[in-house]
Parts: C-alpha cells; structure tokens; sequence
C-alpha cells in the first residue's frame, strides 16, 4: 500500500492500480462511464476526471483522466476542485445533449449507471437546444432490446463484445456523433455471451428482452442470492421476482467462479419457473387419467409404500439439491438409493472423484482457471457445456503476453494501450475435441479424433512429460510431434491447467487427462485438473456415493424393485427408451416429485410437485467441488413444496425418528454432514437460519420496493403478511438490513447514490476483487497430502473405423441440451435443428451432400436426419446435437448403421 | 537563397530518379549508410535543431532518441511519414510528394536508418491521388537502383518501403490515430504513455515524422548541422514552406527560411490583399491555430516567437480573413470541419464541437442568444489539453477563442441585430 493525498487527506491505495480504481476502492464517490473493473481504462468518457497537482504550492494543477492515471506515492489530487467539479458536469451535459430523456418508459431506470451519474455530478440544467442526433434500431435477437438513441458513446458494449468474449458481430460503425453500435445487418447476436451486455451497457442501449415480456421495474424486484441450474458451474446469480412471477436472472458477483459475467443460457434460461407446464398439485394416476389429491394424501399414500419397506427404492438427480437427494436417501436406506444418471455418466463422476480423490491434482476454480498460463482441452467443449469456462481460458491466453507488457511499463489496467502492445499474441492453449469448437480460434494448435482417440493424445502428452508414464503404442508421427509440443508447453509454464469433461461419455478422456496432470505434479507444477460436469450438482449427487441407475435397472429385472421415487429427475434423459420402459413397467407404483411435466412425470403413478431454484433453498456443489447455497427468491405456490420437505413429511410419516424432527434447512444439513462426512464444510457454505445483523433478517427487498400493501388491495380483505422464511436469515420484506452482509447472503446491490449494478463496488475490498467478506462457496475437495494414485494404465487402443458402422457421439448445444433452460421461449428460439454430422470423406462415401436426408439405426431405432458436413470431423465418427429429447442422448456414444435415405 | 526543400520542384512536372540523382540526389544516404552509423545520424539532426514541420515543432532528433536501440531492441522498428496532410489551408506536403518524391525517399530511407526501422511508410492523404501514383513510381525506381530493399548498396541495412493510402479522416493526421488506422483499425488516437516510440505500430518501437520533416533530413547529412542552421533567420534551423491562401493577391506557396518575418511574407511574397480587400486578421499555421491581427504580423514567423504572438507556427501556411468576410462565418465554416471530423471517442470533441457548429450557425442565420456567446466561451475553456483525448477538439477551439477574443463584437451584433451583418439582401 501507498499513500496519496485527495482533498488534502491522506489515503492508503494500492500502488499497482489506476487512480480511478484506487479513488473507488477507498471508498469515493468518482463518476465514470468507459471504464469497467473487468475492462480496464481507456479514457474514452472523461467523466472520471479530477485535478492533479504537482506538489503542494501548485494551486492551479491540471484536470486529468482518473482511470488513465497510475497511482504515485505521494500524488496530490482533488476531487471536490471547483474546475473539476464543473468539467464532470459538462461531461453530463454533453451526453444529454442527444439523451432522449426517456427515462419514464426505458427499462433501465432506477438501475441506471447514468441516472447515478448524473445525479452524483450534480448536473440539472441542459442548456443544448438544438435537435438530437437519432438512430434506427436494430432486432439482435431474442434475448437483447436494441434502442440506440440512449447510447452515450462509452464503448463498452464492443469492447466487451470482442475483447472479452471473443464475437465477431457486434462493432462500431460511423463517426463523430453518429457512431452506431450494433451489428452490419440486423440479426441475432451470434455471441453465447451476449447478454452481459445489458449489465455492461450503462444506459438502456442493450437491455433484457425477456424481462421486457414481464416487465418490472427494477427497484419492485424481491431478490435472493442464487446459483444457475443450467451447467455444472455453478456461477452465482440473482434472480428477480414479483408477484409470484420470476422476472430475470441477473449476475451476482463471485470472484472465484463466475466473476462480472454469466452465459446467456443462465441469464435467460429461467422461464421454465412460470412455465404453464409447472406442477402445481399432488397427482394421482388412474383408469381415468389422474386426479388431483391433498398434499397429505400425497404423502400417506408414499409413506405407506415404504413401510413395505422392502423393494423400495429412489432415484436421485443430479440438478436436485444435496439436501434433496440426502432425504430420500436417508428415507429410503442408503441400499436403496440409486444416481439417475446415465451409466457412462455415473461412471464418469465416479472415476472423476476417484481421481481427485486419490491423486495430487487441483481442481481449479474458475478464476484460477483463467490465470493459467498453458492450457490443454482434452475431450471437452466447453463454449457448449461450460460456456463460463469458454470465457475464462480466454482470459488465460492473455497470461503470457501479459507479462510481456508489463516489462515494457505498461500497466495491464491501461487496456487500450496492452492489448495493442499484445496484438495477436496469444499463450498455448491446445484442444482435442471430436468437432470444431468456438475455442478453436484461440488455439496454439487442435486435434480432431474419436473419444479414444483424444485419449491416446492425451496418454502421449502424459508421457512426453513424464518418461515413466504409461506408453500409448502406435500412434503416428504427427499425433506424437503434437504431443511432444503440447507438454513441451504445459512443462515450461507456471501454471498449466488440464480441462477435460464428460460430454462424450468417454471415461478413458478423463483418465488421460488425470495422467497429464499428475505427470506436471510431478514435476512439481502447480498443475491444475478442470474437470467439466454436465449438471448444477452432478458432483454432489457423486459426493453422496448413490449407486448406479443401471444396479437399479439390474434389481429390478430380479424382482427386487416393488416402487420407485424418483427426486427431480427424467429418466428419458438417463437410458434408453427400451430400458425405461422396461424399468418402469417392472415397478408397481412409480413416484415422481418434479416442477415440470416430463414424460416421467406422465409415466407416474403419483406425482408430487417441487419448487424449483427460485422457491427452495438448498446446496449444490459444482464441478470444481464447491459447495454454494442458493436461497428462494419466493415461497412455493400453493400446493408445491421443496422436495427435501415433501420427502421430510413423507419419513416422518413412515415413523423415522431422526427425519420427522427436522424443521429448518439447517436441521437437514446437520444430520446430512454428519451422515457423510464428506461434506463436512458444508456447514459453513452460509450463516445458520438465526443469523442477524443488527437484530435483524436480512432484506431481500430494497426500501424503494413500492405497492407491497397495494398490489393486492383489489382482492379485497386485510393486508398480507410477508411469508415467513425458517430456513434462512433472509427476509421477504424491505423492512431488515440493508447493509452488506456476508457474501453468501447478498441479495442485491445498492448504495446511496448506485443504484445500478455498479453499487458492486462497494461491496468489494479492492473494486475489481474478492467480494468484502470473501468469495461464496466453500471448496469441498482438496488433494491428499499423501496422494496414492498411479498411473491409469489402460489405454484405448486407437480407433478404428468400421465399414457399414458409424461411432456415433452426443455433440453438447450452449442452447437445446440442457434440460431446464430449453423450455425458455426465448431459448427455443436458437435451438439449432437435429442433423448428423460427417466428415467430407464420410459423407462422400455415403454419396451425400449437405442437407441430403439419411437414416441412422441405432438402439433398434431408426432416425431420419439431415447430413451436415463438419470440417475435420474425424473419419467414422458421427455426431448428433443432443437437442431433443427422444434422439437417444442416453445410449450415446453408440455404432449405428447410416444409410442415405432413399426418395 | 538556399532553397533545399523545393529548388528543384517545377510547377506540373515531378523529378524521376535519373532527374534527382543528377542535381546531388541520393548522396546524403550513401553517406549516411556507408560513412556514419545511425546514432551518428540522429546527432546531426539534433544538432540541427530540425523541429517537427507538422504542427508541433518537436526537435526531431530528440524524438528519434526515444526508440530503443542495439540489437537487444524489440524488432520490426517502423518509420512512417506523416503524409495526410488534412489541416485547412495546407498544402505544403503536396507540393514535396508532387515535386520531388524522392527527396522523401531518401530522407525517410535515412531517418529509417537513424532509428534502425525495418520498415518504412508513407501514409498518404486519400485524395492525394497524384502524390500516390508518383510515390509508387519513385520507390519502384528506389528499389531497383539498390537505394531500397534488402542489403542496400551492400551496407547490410535493410529497408521496405511501402504507400498506405489512408481512408480518408483528418484525425488520422495524429500520429497515434494514424499509427492505428495503418494497422487497419478505426482511426481512434491512442493515449501517451506508452509512446509511439515504445509501443507504436502493431505494439512495436515506431517513429512518425512529417513529409516536409523528412525532406530536410538529406540536405542536413550532406551539408551538415551548421549549414542548417545558418539557413534560418533565428536559432531554429533550416527553412520553411510558406503558403498563403485566401483573398491575397498571390496565393501559393515560397520556400524561406525559417523565422522570415510574416509581414514580409503577407505582404511581399503574397502580395498583400486582392484588389479592394483588406486583410483584417490570419491563422497563421492552418485552421487550428489563433488569429492574429493585421496590426500584430511584425514577428519572426518561426515556432517561438508565434507562440509568444498568441498562435502557433502550426504548418506554416496561413488563411487571411479579409474585412469583407463575416468572421463569424469563417469560423463556422472551420467548426464545421472539425465537428465532422471529430473520430467519436471522447465526450466533450464529440458532442461539443456539434454543439458549437449548430451555435454559429444559428447565429449566422440571425437565430442567435446572448447565452450562446458564453456557451461558446465554456467550450473554449474545456475542449482542452488533457480535457479531451485528443489535440483535435482543442485545435478546433483555437480560431474560435481567438475569434471571440478579437471579434467580439461581430458576434454580439449577430445575436443583437438578429442577422448576419455581412450578409447583403437579408
């Protein structure tokens, strides 16, 4: 730390940051526009200015740019300088002079960075009377609202557009006052991450077009601190929602997962929480279709199946809370508590554990992911599985040319100025994948195979590092060079990071990947080990040691299985259709507790309705082993509860002592850690349900949140009570504290006078940095000190196309495969069609070209499918996007038979 | 007179490279590649006092030492001659490019040497078609007399030269802006530090230079520093182009050296006023410098004593306002310029220039208010260096805040009289 002096008063700054930054740190009120703590100065706005001085008889000094400024020990500057003063509030002047002024029909006000700054410089008279500059809109799909008349020039949107997320499609055009930001043509933004855009722009330029078909105004918004259900990520958000309809989800500040950004499938994938095809009541199945029941029927009637207490059985899920699947497990016995996960996939968690487990790889967090230096991708996309780790390792890249930079004294935070000194210079990063990715073009070099084949490249690299790995036999010349460069690359690097995953079922990818890493552990790297899981609490449900759906199939077929409960879980999605049905057909009564309807849902005997995320509170634990808990943003509608509290009822009506005495969340967490020790830390993941500050709950509501008493006032009768929430320290009211609370309880942002998403900076330390209080999330897995892995020695041998067969592998879609956010209007949209995809060579041999029809035969099926050629698409492997439910996502990888159709 | 920047430029005729190797061209690189090393270079020319001839009047030579040197510097280094000569009322470079493209040739394959570049370039004003066309000739006849390439007259210096024609903004006149838009990139400036000379072209060492700056370098290593000097009339070194335009007698262009008293250029050398107009005052160096008054043209037209005058010495070729010109509309019509021009990156350039164009014009259409003449003032007083990103915007406030200082009253009648005063049959 350093000392500088503002106003005359002595200031403890960090020595490294720009003047801005440092201002804001301490606590400041500095306005600013075209700087971002994820972006970095460039100078654009000159809002930020104030005055600089040169010692202490210069009385004039000189107006300079905050954020172009680094930090000096012993600096005078002003900020309260009558001249600087003036010249912020011309800066405001200046941009009304084309602001339409529209604030009572633009979405952004009261959220508004540029209400907030204009109020903070205290700029009230536009003395502009001339006309205003105006733009036509452009329609940039589904998920943006493009309206260009309130755009003030800061230029983050393309700064982040390109520099961030790497798109292509959205840049600045025009110049002098008519500089436009929008696409060359309108059309959907092609960006996964397009809508940040709408936190990053600081007016109502790029605002959230599903929220507009809900429209709220933002300050009425109840929110909670939550975490996306859509990839195993698990970035932090806070959703929004009034009168019982959720609005939008919004980021929610994690500087150790997801940072200022969240993907556009977790933005805006909400939708299914007031989807009309929500469960709303308990349901019993009959000759005449089913008939709705009580909730206490409900519950008898499960209650007795199990005081059969033989055959019995439940079914977990990998999106259902550790919490969820802890009751049922303890509700049904430990014996009788499967995964619900597809065989390759349980296989893959299981081995996935194993290798954390007893091996001395990390598993990174994002943020750390994004620091690496060298990076290799073996068998995974993550720009569709992970899209938050897509934008992470782009980071990554920067790494080397960074430190590059910074040898030439030019600071980091001085964007403009070290992304031209960098230009194209990128760090190594390889990707092995079976198809071309978006990752592709930030790559050093690229490998296209089949899953064993990725494997094999990955055993070589191992091998290449360390001479006492095991040997992939072989292989040829080239692939062996591409390994040689690879660990020549991870070897040299600081901290070199393996990203692997299970989105092409392929158990020997993660093996391979698990010998890279532990070949640069033993070279005493701090190599870390990414491992991608498919679903928000995929590695919980591995943590809770269920066993495989495919024991349950198995016990079934010998006539252990009397009943099913199935927890929040399509079995559709986990195996075939013969084996369900088979499954299904074999159980006397089937229970399903869901949100949705799903077509277990109509294979079930009794349906018991659940709250989804937005209702419940509960734990889950992402692919890096973190543990986050995610609150309720509202109670359960009538008839629906959350399943751990379903499943409580339903024990403590089958008489268990231990089940039947738990009130509170924290009851059921206490006895899960003490049943499972593996998830001792847990507890600290969040402050017990009694926690106060100041006496009080927290306020999920801000102080502006208006038409609480008459919203409702038309229906008649007295006022209504705010819910009560047992589980945790929140409250659903404006009425409680609304200060900063510790990190995992923040439910919105604000500050006098930051009303926008920029009231972050407050909460944070150093703005830019760790929240306050630290980052959410308690990290549940660590190496072994005394870590005992080998080697995996079982290596692949190379693929082999075969003549009349194709390998056919699931190809993982950012929008359609995953289950919960597909259901999204707006993300129905950009649902891309069902096509097989073929190699050039492939397909000439089959005679066909692109969008010609073929038929594929696979689990005793045949599918009718448009070709698509893909480039570099290896010989004898196929692809099929998994974005319907029905093509047979669960049996994949499989061979199947392709054949052009014939007219 | 010495006159080694146009002695040899004929009117409508262009020196081909037998042409300019005959009267002396070519001797000062073989000098400098073969008998002195690039720091010696960069001394003369420091020594020489040569001050930049684009505007700024930056000794060169201290601007060379910047670029880091010896062969453990970052490579490729570029030189690039600023050729987008955009400033209203200047047209000097033309007249070199046109004349004598050679003379930039070998100047710039010189100053190259200076700084060791490995490239070198010539960014050139889009509507510069002619200078295009004879460039590319002239450094296709460079190349194949050995002066450019690889290996150059077996000295071991390398040099590729190359014509970039500029799309077409006055912004990319600014050195940053132009080192961006010649990397094919909006023509946004960059802020300094880091400078050009550390992180200039593509991230690398570069040095940009005007065309009249480089013409001067092979005159000064033929005939020495000394020799340079006593060319001027002052202590600043070397000649200078003059030109003259507006209703002068004689509008055009007079090489002279430097420091020649303007008076004498005003009224000699242009001729002083066209029949039956007075000059009433000047931009000295373009549109973007300070008027000054007939009355006050007794000084040394050099860089100091301009600036001690209220102005800047700027390009060297000035715009007369006569009497019979409303200069309220003079300086609209240069605001005009400027506002269009502006790139869109900062605030107060962006939206103020706009703001102070649509101001003039209302008051030159007789729609003007007694606020306006201060709303003009605050631009002038915050469209500054350091205020805005750039020296466009506060170029820009340069005719108006002189014009407002020296013309004031011109603009109250605007506003009192509801018109235009020059304005005839309104």
């Amino acid at each position: 730390m350093t000392t500088i002096y503002v106003d005359g008063k002595a200031v403890e700054v960090d020595p490294g940051s720009s003047l801005l930054n440092a201002l804001l740190s301490a606590g400041f009120d500095v306005p600013y526009f075209c700087w971002h703590p994820a972006l970095g100065s460039v100078g654009a706005c000159r809002q930020c200015a104030v005055k600089k001085f040169k010692d202490e008889n210069d009385t004039l000094g000189r107006i300079v740019m905050s954020c172009l400024e680094p930090v000096q020990a012993g600096m005078r500057i002003s900020i309260d300088d009558p001249e600087a003063r003036e010249f912020r509030a011309n800066i405001i002047e200046w941009l009304m002079t084309n602001h339409p002024h529209d604030c009572p029909v633009c979405d952004e006000g009261g959220e508004c960075h540029l209400q907030d700054m204009t109020v903070m410089t205290g700029h009230v008279y536009r003395r502009y009377r001339f006309q205003k500059r105006v733009h036509r809109n452009q329609y940039l799909g589904p998920f943006v609202e493009h309206e260009m008349n309130r755009c003030i020039q800061c230029y983050r949107c393309v700064r982040y557009y390109s520099d961030t997320a790497g798109g292509k499609d959205l840049n600045v055009f025009a110049a002098h006052n008519r500089v436009y930001f929008g696409r060359q043509e309108d059309g959907v933004l092609e960006s996964e991450f397009s809508g940040n855009l709408v936190e990053i722009c600081p007016t109502g330029v790029f605002t959230d077009k599903t929220c507009k078909s809900h429209f709220v105004r933002k300050w009425d918004l109840t929110t909670s601190p939550s975490v996306c259900v859509h990839c195993g990520i698990g970035c932090n958000i806070i959703p929004g929602e009034r009168n019982g309809q959720l609005r939008r989800i919004r980021n929610r500040f994690n500087g150790a997962v997801n940072g200022y950004f969240l993907c556009d499938r977790g933005r805006f994938g909400y939708e299914f929480v007031n989807s009309s095809r929500r469960l709303r009541r308990a349901v019993l199945a009959g000759p005449e279709g089913g008939r709705p029941i009580e909730a206490g029927e409900a519950v008898k009637l499960v209650a007795d199946l199990l005081s059969q207490r033989e055959g019995v059985i439940g079914i977990g899920s990998p999106r259902a809370s550790i919490e969820a699947n802890f009751v049922l497990r303890q509700v049904v016995g430990s014996d009788h508590f499967y995964d619900g996960l597809d065989a390759a996939e349980s296989r893959c968690l299981e081995t996935a554990l194993e290798i954390f487990r007893t091996g001395k790889a990390r598993s990174p967090s994002l943020q750390e992911a994004a620091r690496a230096e060298a990076v290799l991708i073996l068998g995974e996309d993550p720009s569709n599985t992970a899209p938050l780790l897509s934008l992470a390792l782009r980071q990554a890249v920067r790494q080397l040319p960074l430190q590059a930079v910074e040898k030439k004294q030019i600071p980091v935070w001085q964007d403009s100025a070290a992304r031209e000194a960098i230009q194209d210079a990128k760090g190594p990063l390889f990707i092995a994948t079976v198809e071309a990715t978006r990752l592709d073009e930030i790559s050093q070099d690229r490998f296209r195979g089949a899953p064993d084949d990725i494997a094999r490249l990955g055993y070589a690299v191992a091998q290449a590092i360390d001479p006492g790995a095991p040997e992939a036999k072989d292989m040829s010349e080239q692939d062996l060079a591409l390994a040689k460069t690879i660990a020549a690359a991870l070897r040299t690097a600081n901290r070199p990071l393996v990203v692997t995953g299970m989105s092409s079922g392929s158990v020997e990818v993660l093996k391979a990947a698990a010998n890279v890493a532990w070949a640069l552990c033993g070279e005493n790297k701090g190599a870390g080990l990414l491992v991608c899981v498919p679903e928000c609490n995929s590695l919980g449900l591995a943590m809770s040691g269920a066993r495989p759906l495919d024991e349950a199939f198995e016990d079934a077929r010998q006539g252990k299985v009397r009943a099913a409960i199935i927890l929040e879980n399509d079995l559709s999605r986990r195996a075939s259709k013969k084996a369900l049905d088979e499954f299904l057909g074999l159980c006397e009564t089937v229970v399903v507790l869901d949100h949705l309807e799903t077509e277990t849902t109509e294979k079930a005997d009794i349906v018991i309705p659940v709250s989804t995320f937005a209702e419940a509170d509960g734990t889950l634990i992402n692919n890096e082993g973190r543990a986050q808990r995610f609150y309720k943003v509202m109670m359960p509608g009538e008839g629906v509860r959350e399943s751990w509290r379903w499943l409580r009822d339903i024990g403590r009506e089958t008489g268990s002592a231990e089940v039947g005495t738990w009130q509170r969340l924290d009851d059921c967490l206490g006895a899960l850690i003490e049943a499972q020790p593996q998830f001792k830390g847990v507890e600290r993941t969040a402050p017990r349900a009694g926690f106060r500050l100041t006496g009080q709950k927290i306020a999920r509501q801000p102080r502006r949140l208006s038409g609480r008493t008459s919203g409702p006032a038309g229906s008649g009768g007295p006022e209504i009570t705010p819910p009560a929430d047992p589980d945790s320290p929140l409250a659903f009211s404006m009425e409680g504290y609304q200060g900063q609370p510790p990190s995992s309880l923040i439910p919105f942002y604000w500050r006098p006078g930051w009303n926008s998403v920029q009231a972050l900076n407050k909460y944070q330390s150093e703005v830019g940095g760790s929240l306050r209080d630290g980052d959410p999330g308690i990290r549940l897995i660590e190496p072994p000190e005394d870590a005992r892995a080998r080697y995996f020695t079982d290596i692949p041998p190379g693929f082999t196309p075969k003549n009349t067969e194709w390998l056919v592998v699931p190809l993982y879609r950012v929008f359609g495969s995953e289950e919960l956010s597909r259901q999204a209007p707006a993300i129905k949209e950009l649902i891309p069609g069902i096509c097989l995809s073929l190699s050039p060579f492939d397909a000439g041999q089959l005679g066909v070209s692109d969008a010609d029809e073929v038929e594929l035969t696979l689990d005793e099926r045949v599918f009718v499918l448009f070709v698509r050629i893909s480039e570099g698409m290896p010989r004898g492997v196929a692809g099929i996007p998994l974005v319907a439910p029905g093509i047979p996502g669960p049996v994949l990888p499989a061979w199947g038979r392709i054949r052009k159709r014939s007219r | 007179m010495e006159k080694p920047l146009t002695q040899h430029i004929k009117p409508g005729q262009s020196l081909d490279l037998k042409g300019y190797e005959k009267v002396g061209g070519y001797q000062s690189l073989k000098k400098a590649l073969k008998e002195m090393t690039p720091l010696e270079v960069q001394t003369a020319v420091k020594e020489a006092n040569l001050k930049g001839r684009g505007g700024a009047g930056f000794s060169t030579g201290v601007k060379w030492s910047f670029v880091p040197r010896g062969k453990d510097a970052p490579r490729p280094k570029y030189l690039v001659a600023n050729g987008d000569e955009m400033e209203p009322g200047t047209f000097k470079d033309r007249v070199l490019m046109e004349g004598n493209p050679h003379q930039l040739i070998e100047g710039m394959i010189v100053s190259a040497y200076a700084v060791e570049a490995d490239h070198a370039f010539v960014f050139l004003r889009w509507a510069y078609k002619t200078s295009a066309r004879r460039l590319e000739e002239a450094i296709a006849e460079a190349y194949q007399a050995g002066y450019a390439g690889k290996n150059i007259l077996g000295t071991g210096y390398s040099l590729e030269l190359h014509v970039h024609t500029s799309a077409g903004r006055y912004i990319a006149g600014e050195e940053t802006a132009l080192l961006t838009a010649l990397e094919g990139r909006r023509a946004y400036p960059r802020s300094k530090p880091p400078f050009p000379q550390v992180s200039g072209l593509f991230g690398q060492p570069s040095v940009v230079n005007n065309v009249e700056t480089l013409c001067n370098v092979p005159p000064i290593i033929s005939n020495g520093a000394a020799w340079f000097k006593t060319l001027s009339l002052t202590d600043e070194g070397g000649t200078k182009i003059y030109g003259a335009s507006g209703r002068v007698k004689r509008p055009g262009y007079w090489e002279l050296p430097l420091g020649t008293p303007l008076r004498e250029i005003v009224e000699e050398r242009a001729g002083g006023m066209a029949e039956g107009y007075q000059l009433r005052a000047l931009l000295p160096g373009g549109a973007s410098t300070d008027f000054i008054l007939e009355e006050n043209l007794d000084f040394p037209f050099d860089f100091t004593h301009t600036a001690k005058a209220g102005s800047r010495l700027g390009t060297g070729t000035f715009i007369a306002l006569d009497h019979d010109t409303c200069p309220v509309g003079f300086v609209h019509n240069l605001e005009r310029f400027f506002a269009r021009e502006s790139c869109g990156w900062c605030t107060p350039c962006r939206e103020g220039l706009p703001w102070v164009e649509k101001i003039l014009r209302a008051l030159e259409s007789g729609d003007g208010r007694p606020e306006d003449i201060d709303l003009l003032l605050a631009h002038v007083k915050h469209l500054d260096m350091g205020r805005t990103f750039c020296p466009l915007a506060p170029g820009a406030m340069e005719p108006l805040r002189s014009g407002l200082h020296y013309f004031r009253e011109d603009f109250e009648r605007h506003v009192k009289e509801k018109r235009c005063p020059w304005k005839r049959g309104k």
